[in-house]
């Protein structure tokens, strides 16, 4: 094994980098995206037993389970959207794995969402974010943190319906395009169940991070958890979507590689 | 209304459920299979118009096989009666003393009939009803010609009867206009407690606040999709629920070519057909266990399916065929819990006036006719229910001849 992994294993084991799941638990209850339902659905997880020890496969349990490419925390690859249906490697298959290992900029808005549930990302924002860190790198994911992920026990509360449709946080039209073409990022990742805002589709055009971004052969992350783990800069991210033949998205175990915190001196 | 049975001690054992002697001829079942409907039913001779009962494979009066299922008026005169006070048979003892009379139909026939505890004694005007006794089977019980007071207060009316009054009720879907309609039906008929099913639950309809403070619902979450939460429920109230109105379903309008794909047809699959799989496996042993639970026993069980689950209707063909197989699934249902002497309805709505119907023209059955129908057909204790006019002219129909009726239906889809 060549000294720098070796470094690596060493610095897990020690705790000076620590192993973060971003994942949430798949569960019958957690929600699925919501279309009006004249249209096809996503089917939400389910999960039904083969044997559990019994008549049906007497020393063993396992079970069948059901789910929309894009429930729970999911990838998006650029097929997903008709902007991106005609690139190379557009789908979860075909995506280079050096890209499934990233760095990732965290920008906070926690305090923003709380605020009001349909907080728009802007690019003045991402400017001042960088300001204070540092200039975002081409291929680094940007995942906006926005404590939403607490909702993920309370399916009505992270779903945030009323009679206009869904109040979630995103970005903004110019913020993706900010990304796209003057960062040209890896893609974009959000805790709340899209990477658009809950009202995006009555924006310019209708949701633009997935028209933007898989447009330009970005990837999306939804669903994400304990995002409020990560340190702004400097957490890397593993993000292998399952090898789904033409898949337009993938539930995944998310996997975030992040120095410990320095603990201050007293 | 049903006196409130009274509180069960819980160290005594409970029953078995026991039922009536099963076993008929295939005429006798002629006789069943109108009763299952409500219908008051026996043969007339086309020959020489002798009216029999019991029924039977030719004319008693004249050997002609020309016998014709026959509406009857209902009218009889007492001759006789007798108070059981011993049987040999198990259902029967445990339920002495027994009324029964003998009885002359306007029609003709002298038969014999479980009476009602307030027919005066003979000679006296009696109503003749035939019933669906507790193995399911049709009998004939004769009631008072005036109805005074309430006719379930006699106990033993119970055993032809489920009325909801003092039972407790789950309705697998509280949120839809019928599901509302029903809990309400039901509240006002006197359930002890409702359980309302909750699918989804971040997406709102209109009412389904005030059906949550009714002060005997309980709102659960409920989705027939999903096998652990249906089990775990099951898990929790399978040994309380004495009626389960399954109502959930997936109704989408489409046919083949309109589909495009299976996936809209499989949610209609998985809810409407094994839905009610999922629900018999996580209620049903439980709901069999209870058949004989006292005066609080679990009494039945409701499929609301549709009418065209008899013959598909084409602009509505993969829902016509998820019920179709709901429709047979419930036969199995029905057979599985005959000896626990739980009654399996099937419910044959028409269109209803809901909102995946909005572009079909009247008539259409509204929420509230379907949830009075319900609750109507449970105190009448019949098992095949067919609400509203469109409903019974389709039955008519495929009765008269379900070929015939599939291509009207074809024919009638291309004029739509």
């Amino acid at each position: 094994m060549s000294g720098l992994l070796r470094e690596l294993l060493a610095a897990i084991a020690a705790g000076k980098i620590k192993v973060i799941d971003l994942t949430h638990t798949l569960t019958p209850s957690f929600p699925q995206l919501g279309l009006p339902p004249e249209m096809g659905q996503a089917l939400p997880y389910r999960s039904e037993e083969i044997s559990r020890y019994d008549s049906r496969g007497p020393a063993w349990y396992w079970n069948n389970f059901t789910l929309c490419e894009h429930t729970g925390t999911h990838f998006d690859a650029p097929i997903h959207w008709v902007s991106g249906r005609e690139l190379p490697n557009n789908s979860v298959d075909t995506v280079p794995p050096e890209q499934m290992i990233a760095p990732a900029c965290v920008v906070d808005c926690t305090e923003d969402a709380e605020r009001d549930a349909d907080f728009l990302l802007t690019r003045e924002r991402l400017e001042q974010w960088e300001a204070e860190h540092d200039r975002i790198p081409a291929g680094a994911w940007v995942l906006m943190r926005t404590g939403w992920a607490r909702r993920a026990d309370d399916p009505v509360a992270f779903q945030n319906y009323d009679e206009i449709g869904q109040h979630t946080p995103g970005p903004d039209v110019g913020c993706v395009r900010f990304l796209v073409d003057e960062r040209d990022v890896l893609g974009f990742g959000t805790e709340t169940i899209g990477t658009d805002s809950g009202q995006a589709q009555r924006l310019n055009p209708p949701y633009p991070c997935h028209y933007y971004m898989h447009g330009a052969g970005k990837y999306g992350l939804q669903c994400l958890n304990n995002l409020d783990q990560l340190p702004p800069v400097g957490a890397i991210l593993f993000t292998a979507p399952l090898k789904l033949e033409e898949g337009s998205g993938s539930p995944l175990r998310v996997l975030a590689l992040s120095p410990a915190r320095r603990h201050s001196v007293p | 209304m049903r006196a409130k049975p009274p509180l069960k001690n819980p160290i005594l054992r409970t029953r078995q459920p026991l039922t009536p002697p099963m076993p008929r001829s295939r005429a006798a079942l002629g006789f069943t299979a109108r009763a299952a409907e409500g219908l008051f039913a026996l043969q007339r001779c086309e020959n020489c118009g002798h009216v029999q009962y019991p029924p039977a494979d030719s004319c008693r009066a004249c050997l002609s096989e020309a016998l014709l299922w026959t509406p009857m008026s209902g009218r009889g005169e007492l001759l006789a009666h007798t108070t059981l006070r011993h049987s040999n048979d198990p259902f029967y003892r445990e339920r002495l003393p027994w009324r029964l009379g003998l009885l002359r139909l306007e029609e003709g026939p002298v038969a014999v009939a479980h009476l009602h505890r307030d027919c005066p004694p003979p000679p006296a005007a009696v109503r003749v009803t035939a019933k669906l006794d507790k193995a399911g089977q049709g009998v004939l019980v004769a009631l008072p010609e005036d109805e005074l007071g309430d006719m379930s207060a006699d106990p033993r009316h119970g055993e032809f009867s489920c009325g909801p009054e003092h039972r407790k009720v789950l309705v697998t879907d509280g949120k839809s206009q019928v599901g509302q309609a029903l809990v309400r039906e039901l509240a006002a008929a006197g359930a002890a407690v409702i359980w309302a099913g909750l699918a989804e639950p971040w997406k709102r309809y209109a009412g389904q606040d005030a059906i949550g403070k009714l002060p005997q619902v309980t709102v659960i979450p409920l989705d027939l999709t999903d096998e652990r939460g249906i089990k775990r429920i099951g898990a929790e109230l399978g040994g309380r629920v004495d009626i389960l109105i399954n109502n959930a379903e997936v109704h989408r309008t489409q046919g083949i070519a309109g589909s495009g794909g299976a996936e809209q047809a499989r949610r209609e699959m998985e809810v409407n057909y094994l839905g009610l799989l999922r629900l018999a496996q996580a209620f049903g042993p439980a709901m069999r266990a209870r058949g004989a639970d006292g005066g609080a026993s679990a009494t039945a069980w409701i499929n609301v399916l549709s009418v065209y689950a008899l013959s598909n209707y084409p602009p509505q063909g993969t829902y016509s065929a998820s019920k179709a197989a709901a429709l047979s699934l419930s036969q199995c249902l029905r057979a599985e819990m005959q000896d626990a002497g739980i009654r399996v309805v099937n419910v044959f709505p028409g269109p209803i006036d809901e909102e995946w119907n909005q572009p079909l023209p009247p008539p259409k059955l509204a929420p509230e006719r379907l949830a009075r129908d319900i609750v109507e057909a449970l105190r009448d204790g019949i098992e095949d229910l067919f609400p509203g006019e469109v409903a019974k002219e389709w039955l008519e129909r495929w009765k008269d001849n379900p070929k015939v009726l599939e291509r009207e239906l074809a024919l009638e889809s291309r004029a739509a």
